[in-house]
């Protein structure tokens, strides 16, 4: 048996389970071991049930033994942000709203994880409702950066990067709504996956934008993303915003020879407040691409500027209307001191939301009232269309885009909480991928002289969700910075 | 000065489906409290609603019937406001674009008398639009409880134009509507089980005039005399406001049936910012001709147009027609009937002086339960047997009890009950003869005018036939054989 079974990747892992040379036991306890370890520092996790793995993985090995093993997910620790509802245990969302909530039902994700035979390994950390780039706002706890304590792990699936990075699960899912796969992949320095809007259903997952909201995985590698992603992605009748589409083997895929591609360099993308280590790693990864014999072009993408503004206006108009039913009056916290039904809304909302999910309402709802509605709403509309058109319109030149995930690498706890404004910046690079509607992936692409993971940015046409892997890969199998991990014992 | 009121009413109508608008549990009536529930229901985080494509298919059926453009696509919006008995604090509706627009409801004003046909009118309609109904709050002493079994039902807003004038027409408006509603299987509409809820909006203004006053909306109107009451009590209210030199506020009040009192609810300064807004959730669904088509394929004979051919086919008192028709099952089951037999007239004086009884007191559970028990073809043979004379009115009702409670033919019932032993026609024409022949007094009275004597001649041969005669027929075949014969 390894000694570091947890920083293995899921083809590996499954190789040695499959030749009966570990057990999905003895995975669960070395996952188990190195979470009690480290994650009093890391503070991914907001519960995890180590009795409930266990018997997950039990249940796995027992599957095996009778050769009933359900392929390469199978009792392979996965573990969950704390917006996917996974039946019988607790979903918070990191807010105090839904500190004592327990899902009665599982989302289709994790019924999909399930039935793959992937253990769902644990609560993850977030921004509460998914909502910043830092994991600070999380009502529980403030996630630390693996590479470095003192640093943001970013966000809002801070917990999943983290996880992942910190080998206390061996892949993880999250949810990305602005960025909140790929920019803490990025500052974890682990693969980060938002795929095309609609290819993996929403079932289950707390809404926080509806119409930009996509559930993704994070892995090691490349390839381990292409395993997750092909058991949660499909059509789901139980979200109507699911997309009937054929789901090839993405992770078989990687292996096929490609052609040599035309790639798209956007210079709106690499303009002011790039750091500058992040620029040359992303600049020496286009390097290398152009080694490989691809073509590289510059690209336009001239509305970019506006896709900030729009993103704010959309995210938090489908937030204000989405987080109304965290009323108090089913479920969730009601205030103690309430009297009357609108005073448990009064009271219960303003101690169970922190102050970000409150400004975001606060703004969602002005912007959708009488008079603002067309002045807002209708117009971030229209810029978002402008927006996905920009992209369609780079597509018929080149075949993916390259840009960096997030302008800087992982900053300081406590740097940007006092400013919003710099906090939503981070997600300059990966917002417009949302508002498109477009698939997108972090990998990383080195790391700053501090030791500080850099993610590269590959974002892809519509549900070709194969070939953004396939150029993700062409670059990772020729670089190591994934097989490096944090100094944490 | 004189006024006239403007009225326009909402209606909410409860859409008959299998399961929820926007969710697979079931849509139903009266189980224990929240027994009709699941995560899209009660609002649980994550969870995701999908639309009940039969729910859509029922208001476009609806818009059909009421001659209304049917929408290219069908969108949903948001419309955001708290209250305890909404789950998702936002209900899922249809603001800028309803599936349905324009069409107009037939409506019958009362007419001079109980059999004549009242005033016939068009009421124009502005939009119909679908979107799923709340929970109920139940109040105690000791604070309120939320039942979400209704929570989710499929309901579709049926909203008028300002063009009702009356307490009465807003009667017949709501009656045509619901008799629309029933006949085409949209809404069983029992205003008892909310499954039809109406506000008006009421204004007045000089007789004469155009233009529209300052609306008062009036809600809980919860029974179709409700609407009726609540609506006359409005106007009179208005007119006593502006007589006294007020003028009308702009606000919602509640009417009380039981006291026949109204009072402010909330003014316009209190109305809500909906915030309307697409829902992200749910995608535009598009409506093509050929769905349309399958749709209107399935839409019933408007109650007024058939109640026009029924008139106009069977040759059928008013009267009837408007007992038959209001009911679809009934109006068929006549048809069916009435087309068999050949004897409409017969078959609706049967049909409601008879069927209705079974109904009435039990004898039958329904019209499905009639059909079973007293088939079409079973029911048309008694009616061809009884317009032959082969059965009397005296015992007509026998038969039809006989018809109901036993599967025998009819000529079995009629051989059972003794009337196979009725006279033929040659028997009786004798006996009749012979009556005639034996009162020569009263034959010069009868040919003199005297009507009355033809009961002497009836009373001898009733006396020969010692039962075997149906009076209505020896009253028929005296009076033939007495035309015949010359005066002397």
């Amino acid at each position: 048996m390894s000694s570091e079974l947890h920083y293995q990747p899921i083809g590996l892992l499954a190789g040695q389970l499959e030749a009966r040379a570990i057990s999905s036991v003895e995975l669960m306890q070395d996952v188990v071991a190195r979470t009690r370890r480290v994650d009093g520092r890391v503070q991914a996790f907001n519960s995890y049930d180590e009795a409930d793995a266990l018997a997950q993985a039990r249940a796995s090995d027992a599957r095996r033994a009778e050769g009933r093993a359900r392929g390469l997910l199978d009792g392979i620790p996965v573990g969950l942000k704390d917006v996917i509802a996974v039946a019988g245990q607790p979903l918070t969302a990191s807010s105090r709203m839904l500190a004592n909530y327990v899902s009665p039902y599982d989302s289709t994700v994790t019924r999909k994880l399930k039935e793959a035979g992937a253990i769902c390994w644990g609560r993850l950390n977030l921004d509460e409702f998914a909502m910043g780039s830092s994991t600070e706002n999380s009502a529980f706890k403030s996630t630390c950066n693996p590479w470095d304590l003192a640093r943001v792990p970013g966000g809002s699936s801070g917990g999943s990067a983290a996880a992942v990075a910190a080998g206390e699960a061996v892949g993880a899912l999250g949810s990305d709504t602005g960025g909140s796969i790929r920019q803490p992949a990025a500052l974890c320095g682990v693969v980060g996956l938002k795929p095309t809007y609609g290819l993996v259903s929403r079932y289950g997952l707390i809404a926080f934008a509806s119409s930009l909201d996509q559930i993704g995985p994070f892995a090691r590698t490349v390839g381990d993303a292409a395993a997750l992603l092909g058991a949660i992605a499909g059509h789901d009748p139980l979200d109507s915003t699911s997309f009937r589409t054929e789901i090839p083997d993405y992770r078989g895929e990687l292996a096929k020879p490609r052609g040599r591609w035309k790639l798209g360099i956007p210079r709106e993308y690499f303009g002011e407040g790039l750091d500058p280590e992040v620029g040359a790693a992303v600049e020496a990864a286009i390097g290398h691409y152009r080694g490989l014999g691809c073509e590289i072009r510059s690209v336009s993408l001239p509305h970019t500027k506006f896709a900030v503004g729009a993103y704010y206006i959309i995210a938090t108009a489908e937030c204000s209307s989405n987080l109304a039913r965290y009323d108090g009056i089913r479920y969730g916290h009601r205030s103690p001191e309430a009297t009357d039904a609108t005073d448990i809304y009064f009271k219960s909302r303003a101690e169970g939301f922190g102050d970000e999910v409150k400004r975001r309402i606060i703004l969602g709802t002005y912007v959708l009232s009488s008079g603002y509605y067309d002045a807002y709403y209708l117009r971030a509309q229209k810029v978002r269309t402008l927006i996905r058109r920009d992209f369609l319109e780079a597509y018929r030149e080149v075949d993916a885009i390259l840009t960096p995930t997030s302008p800087t690498p992982a900053f300081r706890k406590g740097e940007k909480t006092a400013d919003p404004l710099a906090m939503y910046l981070n997600d300059i690079y990966t917002i417009g991928v949302n508002l498109a509607g477009l698939p997108g992936i972090s990998i990383p692409c080195g790391f700053t002289r501090a030791g500080l993971p850099i993610g590269l940015q590959v974002i892809g046409r519509p549900f070709q969700e194969a070939d953004l892997l396939a150029v993700a890969h062409a670059y990772e199998r020729d670089h190591d910075w994934h097989a490096r991990h944090p100094e944490l014992e | 000065m004189s006024h006239e009121a403007v009225i326009g009413l909402e209606v909410h109508v409860q859409v008959r489906t299998e399961s929820k608008m926007f969710s697979r549990t079931a849509a139903s009536y009266g189980r224990p409290e929240n027994t009709l529930t699941d995560p899209v229901v009660l609002a649980l985080p994550g969870a995701l609603p999908v639309m009940n494509r039969a729910a859509l298919d029922q208001a476009i059926r609806a818009g059909l019937m009421l001659g209304c453009e049917i929408a290219p696509v069908c969108k949903w919006d948001r419309k955001n406001y708290f209250y305890p008995d909404s789950p998702k604090n936002y209900q899922i509706s249809q603001y800028d674009q309803p599936i349905c627009r324009g069409g107009s409801v037939e409506i019958e004003l009362p007419g001079a008398a109980r059999n004549v046909m009242g005033e016939h009118k068009r009421i124009p309609l502005t939009r119909i639009h679908l979107e799923e109904d709340v929970g109920k709050l139940n109040h105690f002493a000791g604070g309120s409880l939320i039942d979400f079994n209704r929570a989710g039902t499929p309901l579709m807003e049926i909203v008028s134009e300002p063009a009702l004038h009356s307490a009465d027409e807003a009667f017949a408006y709501l009656t045509a509507l619901k008799t629309i509603m029933i006949y085409g299987g949209i809404s069983d509409c029992d205003m008892e089980k909310g499954q039809l809820r109406c506000d008006a909006n009421i204004s007045i203004r000089p007789a004469g005039t155009t233009g529209l006053g300052t609306k008062v909306e009036l809600k809980n109107l919860n029974s179709i005399s409700f609407v009726r009451d609540g609506i006359a009590h409005e106007i009179a209210r208005q007119i006593s406001v502006v007589a006294r030199g007020g003028t009308i506020v702009q606000e919602t009040r509640d009417y009380d049936g039981q006291t026949g009192v109204s009072q402010s609810l909330r003014s316009k300064e209190m109305a809500h910012d909906y915030r309307y807004f697409p829902d992200p959730d749910l995608m535009p669904v598009q409506v093509d001709e050929a769905w349309k088509a399958r749709l209107r394929a399935l839409c019933p004979e408007l109650p007024f147009d058939k109640q026009r051919r029924f008139l106009d086919r069977y040759k059928i008192p008013y009267t009837i027609t408007s007992v038959l028709v209001p009911d679809r099952e009934l109006s068929d089951y006549f048809e069916e009937v009435a087309g068999l037999s050949g004897e409409p007239q017969l078959t609706g004086n049967w049909i409601i002086n008879n069927c209705l009884q079974f109904l009435n007191d039990g004898q039958v559970s329904s019209m499905g339960d009639l059909r079973r028990k007293l088939a079409p073809a079973r029911a048309a043979d008694f009616i061809r047997k009884r317009a032959a004379g082969a059965i009397p009115s005296a015992a007509a009702a026998g038969v039809s009890a006989a018809l109901l409670t036993t599967p025998a033919e009819v000529d079995a019932i009629i051989k059972a009950q003794g009337l196979d032993s009725m006279a033929g026609e040659g028997e009786l024409e004798q006996w009749c003869r012979d009556a005639i022949a034996a009162n020569p007094k009263a034959f010069a009275d009868f040919k003199s005018g005297k009507d009355n004597a033809i009961n002497g001649f009836k009373g001898s041969v009733m006396r020969a036939a010692k039962g075997k005669a149906d009076p209505k027929r020896v009253d028929g075949t005296l009076r033939r054989l007495l035309g015949q014969m010359g005066s002397g």
